[in-house]
């Protein structure tokens, strides 16, 4: 009988809980049951007499409850006292059949563990580059994007403002497998630190660099005075031909792809904005969450949209 | 007001306000309703404008619909009804007036507050504290002023009508001050009393019985005193409002736990949740069975009297809706209706089929008798009426099961690997033909509604001009 009383509550407290709970449904019975016969027996027309109060000219029968709905009453009552045997509700105790949420949970988990996971541990045997060419994984590997990151990156995987487009080949951390595996297993957290120390007039200097590098719309002037600076404080993470290092997210300033333009707004804005409050792009860890073998497959999708 | 209209014992003055803004409050209420189903059908016209956006306009419309509409109907009947069943004056004239313009106050309040974006974030409880405060200040004054008229009633018996009303009244003054207990941070915000799994059981404690007392124990007692009224007869059975009242109020109580099943809430308390509102079925279904059985014997009634109509089928959608919600209840309905349309359909079959049709057949009732008429300016419009509210409410809720079975599907199927078979957005796709259908229901009711409207004026309208003379004494 020991295993029938968990510890949940304290003692009071699951004894208030049985109480109220059986209390209530005891004065329910009693409601039903005290007023079931009436005293008022129905004359031919299955008429009874009313109470005798009259209000604002409403008179009341005292006819008896419906049978049918006495029953049904009775069955709720019936069904109740049932459940609460068999499933906990009455404070601390358990219930007969012993279910609880969390176990009915490892019960589903480990049933879809023991039927899926094979399927997913045959395609982790094939190595990224071959498996982006099976259709059949594919298919599989689709839903799988669709349900976890397309809420980012778009259902077409073009990506967004703050979402890089995973179609383009442009790759902020690498395009390799290996890279993309890593990106979506752990995770990236990708850092601009905001510039506006350097004060407004230098950070235009900076912007209009940075834009013309990419054959974009600047001013020459300032674009010639802004090398300087950059050569001084951006090189660190772009490199001196801003061509990026994935090694630290930081993007490719020359190929006119930007992650951080929104639509409409012109590159120099999107620019000038990034260098004045900086940039904090996050990629959620995928590996805990969706497990090491939809890694792999997801990894094989990303890899296959752009080669 | 035409004081030629007053009546020599009772205070009709602010029963008359109180109707006509449930008139007002329904169509603005209603409308808004309309909007936002537009907006899930169309999301260009959330317009870009973070006040005209859904998440804003949503709890505008519960409130209105809810506290302004369907609560100032309860004060409307419940300060009528009160006084013609204990033949008394209501208790004070002046709290009277005090609970009407401080009720409008509250309304006016929310209006402008929520548009704006000041939200509490609990559910039917959005608005902040210092109207969360005038909330309680009203309540109060409208408790002493409806008990207050039962205390000093000629009649020795409280009619049934009243023992609900009174329940209602009560509980919910209980629910919304342990509900809004929170902590102000400046004038426009607040935080919750309450943290985590027990914030969320208060409030679904509160949010349920929000439909258990105002909006079914409240409009039962409105059914007490408007049905026998307009069908002209006695009430079926006394012991079963005895049975079905108590056993109501003490099991309602309890089933606020089944909004949070397969949640942080302890298996115990979603378990009585589930139970309680099993238990709740026979009690709900018995005052649908003391109105509907109080109509034998006035049945023919229904082919000349559309008021009565529009009472009848407000039982059948309380009828319809109370064994609904028992069945969502139980853990393994809920699993599939939960999160999905099918809950708001639910809401709607009991606010538009019931609460909004059993507040048409005592409006109808009133206000002839309100204004010194016969019967409404047009009794053709009243059964116009009834059509487009009858199929406006059919079509909303059957657009919303067909959601609502469908999202739970879709969200629940798997693949033969057991990746899932559809994504959210592909749930929304296929819901589109639902929400247009929805849209249309909504806008069938509204124009029922604004009909409402247009009868009433014009009733109101003769009323004052039939008594010119009288009127000029004034």
């Amino acid at each position: 009988m020991k295993d029938l009383w968990g510890h949940g509550l304290p003692g009071f407290w699951s004894a208030w809980v049985i109480v109220i709970t059986l209390g209530t449904i005891v004065f329910c019975a009693w409601i039903l049951f005290g007023n079931r016969r009436t005293d008022k027996s129905p004359d031919a027309h299955g008429e009874v007499e009313t109470t005798g109060h009259s209000a604002d000219g409403i008179d009341e029968y005292d006819n008896p409850l419906p049978r049918w709905w006495f029953l049904l009453f009775i069955a709720t009552l019936v069904f109740a006292l049932g459940y609460l045997a068999l499933y906990p509700g009455l404070g601390n105790y358990r219930g007969l059949l012993g279910w609880t949420q969390e176990t009915q949970w490892q019960a589903e988990m480990q049933r879809a563990h023991e039927t899926y996971a094979p399927i997913f541990a045959r395609y982790q045997q094939v190595p990224i580059p071959e498996l982006a060419g099976d259709a059949e994984a594919m298919r599989v590997a689709e839903r799988l994007y669709l349900n976890n990151c397309a809420v980012c990156h778009g259902s077409d995987a073009r990506g967004g403002y703050g979402f890089p487009d995973l179609s383009d080949g442009d790759w902020l951390y690498g395009g390799s497998p290996e890279a993309i595996t890593r990106s979506i297993a752990q995770g990236r957290s990708g850092v601009m630190p905001a510039w506006q120390q350097l004060g407004e007039d230098n950070l235009r200097n900076i912007a209009n660099y940075v834009v013309g590098l990419s054959g974009g719309e600047h001013d020459t002037a300032r674009a010639a005075q802004g090398k300087a600076l950059f050569a001084a404080t951006c090189v660190a993470c772009h490199g001196s031909d801003a061509k990026g290092n994935t090694a630290l997210g930081a993007p490719d300033l020359t190929d006119d792809t930007w992650l951080y333009r929104r639509p409409g707004q012109a590159t120099l804005d999107a620019v000038l904005e990034t260098l004045r409050q900086g940039r904090n792009g996050t990629m959620p860890a995928q590996a805990a969450y969706i497990g090491e073998n939809k890694v792999h497959l997801v990894a094989a999708y990303i890899y296959g949209l752009s080669h | 007001m035409n004081t030629a209209l007053e009546h020599p014992t009772y205070n009709y003055r602010v029963v008359r306000q109180f109707a006509i803004m449930t008139v007002v409050w329904g169509s603005v209420g209603m409308g808004l309703g309309v909007f936002i189903a537009a907006q899930l059908a169309w999301p260009a016209l959330n317009l870009d404008l973070p006040w005209t956006s859904f998440g804003r306009l949503r709890p505008l419309h519960t409130n209105l619909v809810i506290f302004a509409f369907a609560g100032s109907a309860l004060f409307a009947t419940s300060y009528y009804v009160v006084q013609r069943t204990c033949q008394a004056r209501l208790f004070s004239d002046g709290l009277a007036a005090f609970t009407f313009w401080g009720w409008q106050a509250v309304i006016v309040l929310a209006l402008i507050s929520l548009p704006m974006g000041y939200n509490t974030s609990k559910e039917y409880a959005e608005l902040e504290w210092p109207i969360d405060v005038l909330i309680a200040v009203v309540w109060v004054a409208y408790g002493v002023v409806f008990l207050g008229t039962i205390k000093r009633r000629q009649t020795s018996h409280i009619y049934v009508a009243n023992w609900f009303y009174a329940a209602f009244i009560i509980t919910m003054g209980v629910l919304h001050v342990v509900n809004s207990a929170e902590i102000p941070v400046s004038l426009t915000q607040s935080y919750s009393a309450y943290a985590g799994a027990i914030d969320a059981m208060a409030q679904w404690w509160y949010g349920h019985n929000a439909v258990g007392f105002l909006l079914t124990a409240g409009f039962l007692g409105m059914m007490y005193y408007f049905v026998p009224k307009q069908a002209g007869r006695p009430i079926y059975s006394y012991r079963l409002s005895i049975v079905h009242f108590w056993a109501l109020i003490t099991t309602y109580m309890w089933a606020g736990a089944h909004h949070l099943h397969y949640t942080a809430l302890p298996d115990w308390a979603q378990s009585l949740g589930m139970v309680m509102s099993i238990i709740l079925l026979a009690p709900s279904w018995g005052g649908m069975i003391n109105g509907m059985m109080t109509l034998s014997g006035a049945w023919h009634k229904l082919r000349t009297d559309p008021t009565l109509r529009f009472l009848v089928v407000a039982l059948s959608f309380y009828g319809m809706s109370t064994f609904e919600g028992p069945m969502m209840a139980i853990k393994t309905v809920n699993a599939l209706s939960h999160y999905t349309d099918w809950t708001i359909g639910h809401v709607h079959s009991g606010a538009l089929g019931w609460v909004a049709m059993i507040t048409f057949g005592a409006l109808y009732h009133l206000f002839p008798r309100l204004y010194g008429q016969r019967e409404m300016y047009s009794v053709k419009l009243i059964a116009v009426h009834f059509w487009l509210a009858t199929i406006g409410t059919v079509l909303y809720i059957t657009a919303m099961w067909v959601n609502g079975i469908l999202q739970g599907l879709m969200q629940r199927a798997v693949n033969d690997d057991g990746t899932l078979m559809y994504t959210f957005v592909e749930t929304l796709e296929a819901s589109h033909a639902g929400y247009v259908v929805r849209w249309a229901g909504g806008g069938f009711f509204l124009a029922g509604m604004l009909l409402l409207a247009y009868n009433v004026a014009m009733t109101v309208r003769r009323g004052e001009t039939l008594r010119p003379s009288s009127a000029q004494t004034a």
